[in-house]
């Protein structure tokens, strides 16, 4: 065996192939099974694409690099379950472009952190974090509450994630500009929106600033995560991977 | 040689500015472009592939020419072209970080413009190096330019696959990944695993196997090992990524082939240390009078001491304790630091005088304290973190006597301060070896007449 390693040594190109073939039969066995077994989604109900506003504050929340610091992955461990809620579903996450599982927990897990604080209380721990937990390690983010969306382009976001697989449909790309004025408007009217997207939270989530500033979309994106699947309407078995 | 120097200053800086973030939080000065969140790509990006990209790339370039006896493939426009179209992805990529713009994939944060570039410049490095151990004047390929190579061509693969993104116009910096979710997760953390694997690993054994033989006097110790080392590491290495997402919503069958690869990897790890470390057979005293040797031998002690560490971790029993806390974040530094830095800095003080010609460093004795101040600064930094996150992990998990969780999460965060102070501090002493040597390099550089405060090891050193 060893003699004709001889070969590949005198070999360049026959090195670089076998050394490329050596390395991809990992990645192969353990990714394209992924796509094909259809179990790795669990078929749960109440899944959605983001809203307009929901998708922008979470490019905000990506932009931050919230995900250094916060995980959004419950495990299957008695005291994480009870603190955090129910362990995390591969399918809560299947349109999140990149995911936000995170590595590691400065700060406490976000997967279910929606609905359970108030909008304020985010605005304010946002701006001032020591302010309200005073031991808090966390960044102040006082420029959030006063800058204006940029938010343009949000037909183009849309289209470019349909793109890539989520399902955004026509209508919801036609009115997305509409559908985010819709969810902090407090004049304005929710009912297509709430039709296009289910469980929507709508509300002025930063009543600090008037217009929609960066602190609405993120305090909408914090305040819908975990909340779209309802645990408890699921039969054990639809959670088998 | 000189830009790795500078981004290694760099990153070890950023590393104790966000670490004394986490001590005093009031740090980032409520400003947008100094938070936590944006500094830390750009301590990663500088320490991966800032410090250690340039130095892989600069010793790749004197090693495989002097092991195949040819020039560069392409001279020196094309070796040019790559060394400072590599720096211009850098500088884009690490002030995009600064401006918000990354794409949230741990070590692959950089955007899909910065992306595309750096695969323009890659596959030109693919080029010259493979061009030129093609025209070798030497029969065999010697082994580091077989890491070398697996490192090349596996950071290809990896880099492309998991960046394949859709931009949301050609004139923004945004993108959205073609992945999403579980799978999205698992390619993250195989690509993530193998910049590990390949970059810090694969590559700086390349820089093992030319080095440590090359300062010592000695021939690399087993010939056979090396080849048993280096196809079952490249093989088994692309397995392990499942280990960072135990107990996620990732299917068990993953995570467990990820742990088995992991533990397995341990194997080849230590094969590999052993090959490094035998080559000192019979040179042993050169670690007395040689510190750049000294900070290769410690460095390849290091590499084996992380290579079991991270075995372990990825049990999933010991990981249900040490993920997402301090634990893991000591590990990586035991190889960064111990491993990664020190093989760097091992290889440079074998390098800078054989470039600039010179008889020797300026300072053995700086040398000397560098190694001190630095391993000091690791044992402070690795201890301090095996304590919190370890703690911080039982913190979690603790139940009173009426069966409620004992602890709030901000609990956790209060019993971390003393811990963060002291891995400041580990830090500050690693930047200051740092610089200290930025500063014998200088001299040496410069032409300044070696010290010759220990006449014995200045002669060692020079024959």
């Amino acid at each position: 065996m060893f003699i004709r390693h001889e070969a590949i040594e005198k070999n360049a190109i026959l090195m670089l192939v076998l050394t490329l073939i050596t390395v991809s039969i990992g990645g192969i066995v353990q990714i394209i099974p992924l796509f094909t077994i259809e179990s790795t989604i669990e078929r749960v109900d109440g899944v959605r694409p983001y809203t307009p506003l929901e998708l922008m504050g979470r490019n905000i929340y990506v932009r931050e690099g919230c995900y250094l610091c916060h995980s959004q992955q419950i495990r299957p461990f008695k005291d994480e379950v009870e603190r955090y809620g129910h362990y995390s579903l591969a399918a809560e996450s299947m349109y999140d472009k990149p995911f936000q599982w995170g590595s590691k927990r400065t700060g406490p897990d976000l997967a279910r952190v929606g609905g359970r604080y108030s909008n304020d209380w985010h605005v304010q721990h946002l701006t001032s974090p020591r302010a309200v937990v005073p031991e808090s390690v966390m960044p102040a983010y006082p420029f959030l509450a006063e800058r204006k969306l940029e938010a343009r382009d949000i037909a183009r976001h849309l289209k470019s994630l349909r793109s890539v697989g989520v399902p955004y449909t026509d209508e919801m790309i036609d009115n997305a500009a509409a559908d985010l004025d819709a969810q902090v408007n407090p004049d304005a009217d929710p009912t297509a929106l709430l039709k296009r997207y289910p469980r929507a939270v709508v509300g002025k989530f930063n009543s600090q600033a008037e217009g929609v500033t960066e602190m609405d979309a993120l305090v909408a994106y914090l305040q819908m995560l975990g909340t779209l699947v309802r645990i408890s309407d699921i039969p054990p078995e639809r959670l088998r991977q | 040689m000189v830009l790795t120097m500078f981004w290694g200053v760099a990153a070890f800086t950023a590393g104790v500015v966000i670490a004394a973030q986490l001590v005093w939080p009031q740090l980032s000065f409520d400003s947008e472009y100094l938070t936590f969140g944006r500094l830390r790509p750009l301590h990663t990006s500088a320490a991966i592939f800032a410090f250690g990209g340039t130095a892989l790339i600069g010793t790749s370039f004197h090693v495989v020419q002097r092991t195949c006896r040819a020039q560069l493939f392409g001279g020196a426009p094309l070796g040019w072209f790559i060394v400072l179209g590599y720096q211009f992805f850098i500088v884009i990529a690490a002030t995009g970080y600064l401006l918000g713009i990354t794409q949230s994939k741990e070590y692959a944060e950089p955007e899909w413009y910065a992306d595309i570039w750096l695969t323009i410049v890659w596959v030109a490095y693919l080029i010259a190096y493979l061009g030129t151990v093609l025209k070798r004047e030497e029969p065999h390929i010697y082994v580091a330019n077989w890491f070398y190579l697996a490192f090349i061509i596996t950071i290809a693969m990896l880099h492309i696959v998991n960046n394949l993104t859709m931009p949301v116009s050609f004139f923004g910096t945004k993108s959205y990944s073609a992945w999403s979710g579980v799978q999205d997760a698992m390619i993250q953390w195989w690509y993530g695993h193998n910049a590990v694997g390949f970059f810090l690993t694969a590559a700086f054994l390349g820089m093992m196997y030319y080095f440590i033989p090359k300062a010592a006097n000695r021939p690399v110790y087993s010939y056979r090992l090396s080849i048993v080392h280096f196809w079952s590491l490249v093989f088994i290495y692309i397995w392990a990524g499942p280990h960072h997402l135990h107990y996620t919503s990732l299917p068990d069958w993953a995570q467990t082939l990820g742990m088995v690869f992991s533990v397995m990897l341990w194997m080849p790890s230590w094969g590999g240390m052993i090959n490094g470390l035998m080559t000192l057979s019979g040179a042993w005293d050169k670690l007395r009078t040689d510190p750049g040797l000294r900070f290769s031998v410690t460095a390849v002690g290091f590499y084996g001491m992380a290579t079991f560490e991270g075995p372990v971790m990825s049990i999933k029993a010991v990981n249900s304790l040490s993920h997402y806390t301090d634990w893991t974040i000591g590990h990586v530094h035991s190889g960064a630091l111990g491993w990664v830095a020190f093989i760097v800095f091992g290889s440079m003080y074998y390098l800078v005088p054989v470039l600039w010609k010179r008889p020797a460093m300026w300072s053995t004795r700086l040398i000397g304290w560098h190694y001190w101040i630095s391993t000091l600064g690791i044992v402070l930094y690795i201890s301090s973190m095996w304590v919190s996150g370890i703690m911080q992990g039982l913190m979690w998990r603790a139940y009173d006597e009426l069966g409620f969780l004992q602890y709030s999460f901000v609990e956790t965060v209060a019993a971390m301060h003393p811990f963060y102070f002291i891995r400041l501090l580990g830090g500050v002493l690693f930047l200051s070896g740092g610089l200290i040597m930025a500063f014998n390099m200088w001299r040496t550089v410069r032409g300044d007449k070696a010290q010759a405060v220990v006449p014995a090891a200045t002669a060692a050193v020079a024959a």
